[in-house]
This record gives structure tokens, C-alpha cells and sequence, in this order.
């Protein structure tokens, strides 16, 4: 069953890390940057994004269903490719591997994350400034969000690029290229601005 | 060699010889083994000439009596593939491998992509059934004669005879992690070959059959974009290119298909 209709099913993987996991996440990063400015600052974006109209419904059909699709199919996909970077150690070869390796940290990262803020809140705790503060008082925590936003950003970069490939938008190789160069300054810049949110809270 | 070489001279110089490690497997089903070879160095020798050597006198390198090995060859020009195998970790065509561009011991293994017959010698059976599930073939058989086709316009032609020159050697599918036990990705020549029949102008008539058939188990869908393929062609054939031309044109066909549409050959 899975088989015969893998064409669709890798294509709505594909779709769904863009539209609307990529989107949901680059909003989430930027409005983490508020906290550059202060707990105040942070405070007041995170409410607005807290009290948007249907925000359950938002919740399950933009990030829960979508991310939960691409992160299982995700995952099997992972596991069925053999990595050969020592034969062919190009480019390309390595980031075909590092897309997979950040996915499946990626997993248990976003698992992780999602207990310690969402599943938290269930049990009446609040999801503000303080509680990421304190969450950071631990290094090893300051180590494991680092890692799981750098694994975000490039994940989502180099799917961009992979996306552009899936659909077939960028076609020559130079196309290709340029769009390599484009996605490193995805890569580049969400990854300044997870880091300075980071640094913010910790 | 020199005029005045002589049989005496030949057994006094020091003899060259080349060492050669080779992944043995006697029955589809068995256990691979390493043996290893020395043989006399010749200047020139490539791969398959030493393979035949071997074949002459085959005694392994601790000086054991042992079966010829087996391996496949047909062009001994690199236009037919079958002589394709793992050669120093790399899988390319044993007739144009020259054993004095490779580092020794050279190592040779089968493409254990494929089943293994014996030896070096692999099953590429598999890829001739890829080629028959896409169609790559240009139909013109009718009941009646059907008279000239098209022309060709000669700057299409040029790159299409690019990717005419695929020889089904299996390198891309041997080089594509991809391609392996847990999926049943066809690989990217099939692809390809998808792409060079489609833009042949009597071909471009049935092209939303072979698009269709890259749409189902094992097509385009398996790709993930390591593009090692394009790397390990020995023909050199754009092989990325074409797989994003097609990822293209599977696009525009998914919505013909499910809509509708009085254009799915053009
Ligand atoms: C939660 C765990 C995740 C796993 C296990 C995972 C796994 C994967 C894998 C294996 C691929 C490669 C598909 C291929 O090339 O064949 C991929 C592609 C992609 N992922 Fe994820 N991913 C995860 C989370 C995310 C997140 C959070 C985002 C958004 C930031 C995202 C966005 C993308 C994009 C845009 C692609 C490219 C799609 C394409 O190849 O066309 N993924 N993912
Ligand atoms: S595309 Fe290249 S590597 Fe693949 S089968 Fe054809 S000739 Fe061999
Ligand atoms: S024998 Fe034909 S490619 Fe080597």
C-alpha cells in the first residue's frame, strides 16, 4: 500500500516541511528573538501567538498532524537509505546524510521540547521567559537546545533546497548551485537568530 | 622491448608483478571470501587482462592451486557494461580500469547491489525489467505504415544522444544509497532513460505513460538527492538533471492526471 503510492506520499513530505512545519518554525525562531529585547518583550509575542482565534484547531492541523506525518515518514525514510559518504565523500553525499542524521535527532529533540513546554502547560504551569530561564539553568540544557535549534536550521535550509530538487523548480546545475548558496544564508541567518534567542534566556 | 631480449634475459630481469585481492563467492547462496593474486605485470594490462591471466594459471598468491574467476565482459570498450564491478572500493568498468592507475593491492568485489551469480559476475536482470516497466522504447509498429515521423530539431538531438549513452552498466544504482535491499527504487538510469524517450518527438506520444510509470513503486519518488549517480556515470550522463527535469514533469502531470486534461502528450 505504502509502496505503490510512495510518489504522493514523498511529495506531501516533502510539501509539509515547507508549508507548514518550515514556515511554523522560522515564526517560531523569530518570535523566540523577542526575548532579545527582554522578558517583557518575549512575554507579549508569545501571548499574541498564545491568544490567536482557533488556536487548538492551529495547533493539530499546522504543527502536530503535518509535523508528526513528516517526522515518522521521515524517519523510515532514513532508515532505508544506506549512507555511503566514505565512497563518495561529495558535497551533496554529505548533506544527503546530515538531512537524515538532523531529522532523526530532530525526533527526539522536538519530543523532548514538546513535554518540557506544551505537555507542561497541560499540568498548569505557565510557558513564559521564566520557565525557558529556568530551564537553562542547567548547561546541559544550554548544550541540547543548541544542538536541536543548529539541527532545525539545517534541516530546514538544506530542505529547501531539497524541496526546490523534489518538485523540479531548480533543474540545471547551476540552478542547483545558486540555490545551494541561497539555502547556506537560510542556514546562516535562522541560525543567528535561534542562537541570540538562545543566549537570551540562558 | 628491446630487439636483443631473449628468453635467458627474461627469466634474469627481476619480475614485476602485480598484487590483486579478490572477493570470491562460489554459488548465489554462499559465503564470500577474499583471495588473493600475484600476477606478472605486463606494461598496458588493464583489469580484465589480468582477470585473464589468471584465468591461464590459477594458482593464488600462497601458491595454492584454485578455480578461474569469474566475471562478465562483452565490448572490452566500456559500451556494453557488463563488466562492471567494485574495483579499489569504487564500481566502474573492469575493461577500462589499467592496472597502472590503481594503487595494490587492487581490490576487486562484486556490485553486491545486484544478486551475486558467482564471483564477480552480478544479476542486472532487474534494471532490462525497469526498462520494460517504463517503456523505453519508441513505438512504431502499426497495422498500416505510419510513413516518417517528426524531425528532430538538432540541438535537442545533441543532448539527447548524451543521454543516449547509458549502457545499463548499474554503476548509478551500485553508487545511490537509495538503491538497496529495504527499497525497490528502480535507480536513476531509468529516470533517464525516461527523459530521453519523452523528448524523441514519435516518443513524446505515449510520454504520460512513462511519466505515469515513474510516478508508481520504485520511480522517481525513491530519488533523495544524494546525486552520487552523476558522480559515478562513467558515460557522464547528466543524470541529476534529468531526474529534476522529470521531478518537473511529474509535477505538471500529477495535476493533469487528477484533473483532467486533453493535453497529456504535449
Ligand atoms: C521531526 C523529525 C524530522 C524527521 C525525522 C525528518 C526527516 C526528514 C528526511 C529524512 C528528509 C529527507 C527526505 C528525502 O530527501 O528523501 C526530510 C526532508 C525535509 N524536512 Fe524533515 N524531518 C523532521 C523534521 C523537520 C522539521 C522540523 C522541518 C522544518 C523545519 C523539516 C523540513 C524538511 C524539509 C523542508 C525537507 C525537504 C523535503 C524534500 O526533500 O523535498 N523536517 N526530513
Ligand atoms: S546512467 Fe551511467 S552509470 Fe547508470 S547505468 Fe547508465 S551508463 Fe551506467
Ligand atoms: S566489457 Fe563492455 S564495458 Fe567493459
Amino acid at each position: 500500500m505504502v509502496r505503490e503510492s510512495e510518489f504522493y506520499w514523498r511529495r506531501l513530505h516533502s510539501l509539509l516541511g515547507i508549508i507548514p512545519i518550515g514556515l511554523f518554525v522560522t515564526q517560531h525562531l523569530i518570535i523566540n528573538h523577542f526575548a532579545t529585547k527582554g522578558a517583557e518583550s518575549f512575554n507579549t509575542a508569545a501571548h499574541f501567538i498564545e491568544n490567536l482565534p482557533f488556536i487548538y484547531f492551529l495547533e493539530w492541523f499546522v504543527i502536530y498532524i503535518p509535523l508528526m506525518f513528516h517526522a515518522f515518514y521521515g524517519v523510515y525514510l532514513a532508515f532505508t537509505s544506506k549512507n555511503n559518504v566514505q565512497r563518495y565523500g561529495t558535497f551533496r553525499n554529505w548533506m544527503f546524510m546530515l538531512q537524515r542524521v538532523t531529522g532523526v535527532f530532530l525526533v527526539i529533540f522536538i519530543a523532548w521540547h514538546i513535554y518540557e513546554t506544551r505537555i507542561q502547560k497541560l499540568f498548569g504551569a505557565e510557558v513564559n521567559y521564566d520557565m525557558m530561564a529556568d530551564i537553562f539553568q542547567s548547561p546541559f540544557m544550554i548544550v541540547f537546545y543548541a544542538l536541536g535549534i543548529l539541527a532545525a536550521t539545517f534541516h530546514l535550509a538544506n530542505g529547501v533546497w531539497s524541496f526546490l530538487v523534489t518538485w523540479g523548480l531548480a533543474q540545471s546545475p547551476r540552478s542547483q548551485k545558486i540555490v545551494t548558496y541561497v539555502t547556506l544564508g537560510i542556514f546562516v541567518i535562522l541560525s543567528v537568530i535561534g542562537m541570540r534567542a538562545l543566549f537570551a534566556f540562558a | 622491448m628491446s630487439e636483443h631480449q631473449t628468453a635467458v634475459q627474461e627469466q634474469a630481469a627481476p619480475a614485476k608483478t602485480v598484487m590483486f585481492e579478490i572477493q570470491r563467492q562460489d554459488t548465489p547462496e554462499s559465503a564470500p571470501y577474499m583471495e588473493s593474486f600475484e600476477v606478472p605485470y605486463k606494461a598496458n594490462m588493464n583489469v580484465i587482462s589480468a582477470l585473464m591471466e589468471i584465468r591461464r594459471n590459477p594458482v593464488n598468491a600462497k601458491g595454492e592451486k584454485t578455480t578461474p574467476i569469474n566475471w562478465d565482459m562483452n565490448c572490452l570498450e566500456e559500451v556494453c557494461g557488463a563488466c562492471s564491478m567494485v574495483i579499489n572500493g569504487r564500481p566502474r568498468q573492469s575493461c577500462t580500469a589499467l592496472v597502472d592507475q590503481l594503487t595494490q593491492p587492487i581490490k576487486l568485489e562484486p556490485m553486491r547491489t545486484f544478486p551475486v551469480v558467482r564471483d564477480l559476475v552480478v544479476d542486472r536482470e532487474g534494471m532490462f525489467d525497469s526498462l520494460k516497466k517504463i517503456k523505453a522504447w519508441i513505438p512504431i509498429d502499426g497495422t498500416y505504415d505510419l510513413g516518417e515521423g517528426p524531425r528532430m530539431p538538432e540541438r535537442k538531438r545533441q543532448w539527447a544522444y548524451e543521454l543516449s549513452k547509458c549502457m545499463t552498466c548499474g554503476v548509478c544504482l551500485e553508487a545511490c544509497p537509495n538503491v538497496n535491499d529495504q527499497t525497490n527504487f528502480m535507480g536513476p538510469f531509468a529516470i533517464s532513460q525516461v527523459r530521453l524517450f519523452n523528448t524523441h518527438p514519435t516518443g513524446a506520444q505515449n510520454k504520460d505513460e512513462r511519466l505515469s510509470a515513474l510516478m508508481t513503486d520504485g520511480g522517481l519518488g525513491e530519488c533523495g538527492n544524494s546525486q552520487n549517480c552523476v558522480v559515478a556515470c562513467p558515460k557522464g550522463i547528466p543524470l541529476t538533471t534529468s531526474i529534476a527535469a522529470m521531478n518537473r514533469a511529474t509535477t505538471v502531470q500529477m495535476f493533469k492526471n487528477f484533473f483532467g486534461s486533453d493535453h497529456m502528450v504535449d
